[in-house]
């Protein structure tokens, strides 16, 4: 995975969260959770637990409580 | 072929809204009209058709041709009937002998001063004043004319000073004021029907002639935006197409539905044989109510246009030429080239986007060919880049991806804020119905950072212009509740009853902090707090409030958030349910609606339901007899991204120009350019197909049959007129490719297309060819509980059950001015020309638009030594390129403005890759750019240019 598609992804979870942000807690960890379940493809969400699974490094907080959540796209 | 000409007889005055009914006799026949009818108009509707020059039911009567006296029992005198208005037991006589000798002498005068060279005449046999000579019998003309307004010369070869030469500088059509009779109806029809007011007539008396603007101006250097409603308005052959000119009259007319905006105008195409005489706006279209623009009433001519590719094109490679193929060579390139994609990546490998320009059939089927035949979801459409945060946001609060109304219901609006959109430009049949009602009395509140003409135009004051910083929209629509909740203007009882209380106490509490007050933004969004709180008061106070708003709300990176905040306002103010009133966003392509709702998008199946939901699925599996995968798809930009990965290597792309329309073109480039089998299908060899390897040619909207849903959600029949140029509609060219992969698919009608779309769609369940010409166009939802479709939405219930509120805070666009970049750069469209110009830029209306122009401040040019008319290098972090400076007060000082519709601009070399945190809509309408002097193009320019005309070589036939 390239650097640049990383930053992308990272931003892309980011900008989500910050719209759920404003909600009250709970219901904006399953926001961020049912949106990412809902409008990415497999593969940028393997991506996207490459990322988590490596620390999660620039991710705010409140995406990292909801990758509980997040499917894991079973491996092709 | 079927021909579908429905009368259009001209009632003479429009007609008469009242409810009260009035009864009266007219040549013995009695007959019961609304009050306010004119006589005219009561004899027609029985009939009866009185002889008239000057009236016609597009616009109001005026009284001036004296050919419709009639006489009136007990009254004196013989009044014109147009004016005069019915009354109960009025016994009027329209013909008897004094009658026929006034409009006899009426008749000998007007043709006194009219050249009688009918039988050569470009009007001959479409011509009002030919018709009334022949209906009042006028046999002789006893007046010599000495002083005459049509001979180029008097008698002694002197030159007539009353002799004006024709006009032909507009392209489209000429004035010849030889032939003009001054009934006034173009100078009413500019006023009341298009609401420019670019015709007057000049002079008193026997001097009094037609004149577009002051006596120095022609028709091309007035304010005239080349509507057509003059030319639809005159009786004579002064105001003529010139289309009518050269080919003559035509044979037949067939209904068919205008292939640009999202107003999606009906129109009469005239046809003579297989040619295309003319485009006249259809009275009864219910989008367009007799009205049109100069994109769809003229600028046609691209259908025929020597560009047209008619041969389908292969090649190995993108730096070999184009080699024109048979049809079934280049289905069997593709269908290999693609079947060996799959084999080897697997099936998510390749992809589709479908086109909002194409027919609701047409998309359906692409989208259907990824889902069933290539099997997975990876598709998506042109939306993505324009209203896919409208889906979101509505979907979100009220639970439909739709516009709320229908176009009528602007004639019940009293307050309209309109938001990022420029409706004179973008939606002009729908401008001038907003107009006619601005004029009436309703109040404007425009949210733009541009002063666009609405704001101040011909008998047009916008209330309040909220000239915001681009990026601001949450901001400010966030401070208008504020407004609205702190100051106690909500409507309780509404928000009580319709939406969910807890969720608006959460909001309210939310909206009433102080931070989000018009005070403590103004400094961030440069809207001074007292001009916001008026047009907050304004717009909750002043009667039926509706909001439209257009891509400046949704190309932003909180597009998604602004679109829930006017959903937001519009239920604090409970303008939700009714007419005058809703949430109406101004959809840019003719089929954009359309293109969304037959399950364009990579999540949704068609009517909007996410391919998670396994009952919607097996609706489809069975239907289809394969599985649908229930994970969603990659959208236009994820599609790039993994392209450049190197995880998607196959697109078919049906009537979009991605690499022209999308955002920062060197990224689009670079995914293009990686992908192994690109099949581009299209009118032309487009931007995108630089990178293609097969080209599928495309037929035009004439060629086909089918349907375009507008923004109102009408459903209208598109008719093919001629037979497709290329040889195959694009329904039956997608159907081949299908085929060639192995579908099956054996459709012979678009109709069959429907009746499966129906089928597999609860909101279409009742739409079918036959109810739409019965009906002429259907609103959707059309299905047991709304057999006769749904014009407006959410009148005792939203479609999700309660309206819910959602909070919008601000989040700041990380695409920032600073010391490199310290302009920013908006984008949008202009009246004659058409989203990436493929079409209207192969039309005339290059006259009025031959090439992009940055506008930008006095002040902001001054001190870069920029001058008018220059070019300029615009540069960006993406990128830079060049073009000419337009120095112009419409937009701030801090902002710079330009259109996207010419490919050498590259507009979108400048754009970044930033987006809608929902759903990847490109923030087009900000980006931080630098402008300094330059002398041309740049090398990126060159580069491009170079590349583009090395990959558009076809080779030469053996």
């Amino acid at each position: 995975m390239s650097a640049d598609t990383t930053t992308k992804l990272v931003y892309m979870a980011n900008q989500i969260a910050k719209f759920f942000e404003s909600k009250p807690h709970d219901e904006g960890v399953a926001g961020i959770a049912s949106h990412i379940n809902d409008f990415w493809e497999p593969r940028m969400r393997s991506k996207f637990f490459e990322i988590v699974d490596a620390g999660g490094t620039g991710l705010r907080p409140l995406v990292l409580e909801a990758a509980a959540n997040i499917r894991r796209p079973v491996a092709a | 072929m079927k021909d579908f000409i429905i009368p259009d007889r001209d009632f003479g005055t429009p007609a008469a809204k009242s409810k009260t009914m009035v009864t009266l006799t007219i040549d013995g026949f009695d007959i019961t009209v609304p009050e306010g009818t004119s006589i005219m108009r009561a004899a027609a509707e029985i009939g009866i058709t009185v002889p008239k020059l000057c009236a016609t039911d597009s616009i109001d009567a005026f009284g001036s041709c004296r050919l419709c006296l009639v006489e009136i029992e007990g009254r004196a005198g013989t009044p014109a009937s147009c004016t005069t208005p019915v009354a109960p037991g009025l016994k009027v006589h329209t013909q008897n002998a004094k009658l026929k000798q006034l409009r006899r002498g009426v008749m000998e005068l007007y043709i006194s001063d009219h050249p009688l060279d009918c039988l050569t005449c470009s009007a001959n046999g479409d011509c009002e004043l030919q018709d009334m000579a022949g209906a009042v019998g006028l046999r002789d003309v006893r007046y010599e004319a000495v002083e005459t307004h049509f001979k180029a010369k008097n008698t002694s070869g002197e030159a007539n000073p009353q002799y004006l030469p024709k006009d032909d500088s507009n392209p489209y059509f000429s004035y010849d004021p030889a032939k003009c009779i001054v009934c006034s109806r173009c100078v009413r029809a500019c006023e009341e029907v298009q609401g420019t007011f670019a015709l007057t007539i000049e002079g008193r008396g026997f001097d009094s002639r037609i004149s577009f603007g002051a006596k120095t101006d022609t028709a091309i250097t007035s304010d005239c935006v080349s509507c057509g409603a003059c030319v639809q308005a005159c009786p004579t052959a002064t105001l003529q197409e010139k289309s009518i000119i050269e080919i003559g009259t035509p044979e037949r007319s067939v209904i068919t539905t205008c292939a640009y905006c999202g107003v999606g105008c009906s129109f009469k195409a005239e046809m003579r044989g297989d040619e295309l005489v003319r485009m006249v706006p259809y009275k009864h279209g219910k989008a367009n109510r007799g009205h049109s623009c100069v994109k769809g009433r003229f600028a046609y001519g691209y259908a025929s246009h020597k560009d047209r590719i008619l041969s389908p094109m292969i090649r190995d490679s993108i730096n070999d030429p184009w080699k024109e193929v048979s049809w079934p060579e280049a289905m069997e390139f593709a269908a290999n080239r693609m079947n060996g994609l799959i084999a080897k990546h697997g099936r998510h490998s390749v992809g589709v986007i479908t086109s909002s320009r194409c027919t609701n059939e047409e998309t359906f089927l692409v989208q259907k060919l990824t889902r069933a035949v290539f099997q997975n979801n990876n598709t998506d459409t042109c939306a993505r880049v324009c209203h896919s945060p409208t889906g979101y946001g509505l979907g979100q609060t009220f639970g439909t991806s739709a516009g709320t109304q229908d176009f009528d219901s602007v004639e019940e609006t009293d307050v309209v804020i309109l938001i990022g959109a420029n409706p004179t430009d973008g939606h002009p049949v729908f401008a001038s119905r907003l107009k006619k009602r601005l004029r009436a009395g309703a109040k404007l509140i425009v949210v733009d950072p541009r002063r666009i003409d609405l704001v101040d135009s011909a008998h047009i004051k916008a209330a309040h212009h909220l000239q915001l910083t681009p990026g601001t929209n949450v901001a400010v629509v966030t401070a208008i509740a504020h407004t609205i909740v702190t100051e106690g203007l909500f409507d309780e009882e509404f928000i009580r009853t319709r939406c969910d209380w807890d969720e608006f106490q959460d909001y309210a509490a939310f909206v009433a902090d102080p931070r989000h007050s018009p005070e403590a933004t103004q400094l961030l969004t440069g809207v001074k707090a007292e001009e916001l709180r008026a047009a907050a008061r304004l717009f909750a106070r002043g009667g039926n409030g509706a909001i439209y708003y257009g891509l400046g709300v949704t190309e932003h990176s909180q597009g998604s958030t602004t679109v829930i905040g006017i959903a937001n306002l519009a239920m604090l103010t409970g303008n939700i349910g009714r007419r005058g009133v809703g949430v109406n966003p101004l959809r840019g392509q003719n089929n954009v609606q359309g293109s969304c709702d037959m399950g364009s998008f990579p999540h949704e199946l068609p009517g909007y339901r996410h391919v998670k939901n396994d009952s919607v699925r097996e609706v489809f599996e069975s239907l289809w007899g394969v599985k649908i995968d229930n994970e969603p798809g990659l959208r236009i930009p994820n599609m790039l991204d993994a392209a450049v990965e190197g995880t998607f290597k196959g697109l078919y792309c049906q009537g979009e120009d991605i690499l022209q329309s999308d955002p920062d073109t060197k990224h689009v480039a670079a995914g293009l350019a990686a992908m192994e089998c690109v099949i581009v299908h299209d009118l032309f060899l487009n931007e995108t197909a630089n990178y293609a390897h097969v080209f599928f040619p495309g037929s035009s909207f004439l060629e086909k049959d089918g349907t375009f849903t507008n923004a109102e959600r009408r459903i209208n029949r598109v008719r093919k007129v001629m037979a497709p140029k290329q040889g195959y509609a694009d329904w039956e060219v997608t159907q081949m490719f299908a085929n060639a992969m192995g579908a099956g698919w054996a459709y012979t009608h678009p109709s069959q297309i429907m009746d499966e779309i129906a089928m597999l769609t609860p909101s279409f369940a009742g739409v079918n060819y036959e109810r739409l010409e019965e009906m002429g166009s259907i609103q959707w939802p059309c299905n047991e509980q709304a057999p006769e479709g749904t014009p407006l939405m959410h009148i005792d219930g939203f479609v999700r059950g309660k309206g819910k509120f959602i909070v919008t805070e601000y989040v700041a666009t990380d695409e920032k001015t600073g010391p490199r970049f310290p302009l920013l750069l908006t984008t949008g469209r202009i009246l004659s020309q058409y989203n990436v110009g493929a079409q209207t830029r192969r039309t005339e209306n290059v006259v009025w638009h031959d090439e992009d122009v940055l506008e930008i401040h006095p002040h902001d040019a001054e001190v870069r030594g920029v001058r008018d008319g220059q070019f300029v290098k615009l540069a960006s972090r993406s990128g830079e390129t060049s073009l000419k400076a337009k120095i112009t007060d419409r937009v701030s000082p801090g902002v710079v403005y330009t259109t996207f519709h010419h490919p050498d601009t590259q507009a979108n070399v400048i754009t970044t890759d930033y987006s809608d945190w929902a759903t990847n809509c490109p923030e087009y309408k900000v980006t931080a750019v630098q402008v300094s002097p330059s002398n041309g193009p740049t090398e990126w320019q060159e580069e491009y240019n170079a590349q583009a005309a090395h990959s558009r070589r076809v080779l030469a036939a053996e």
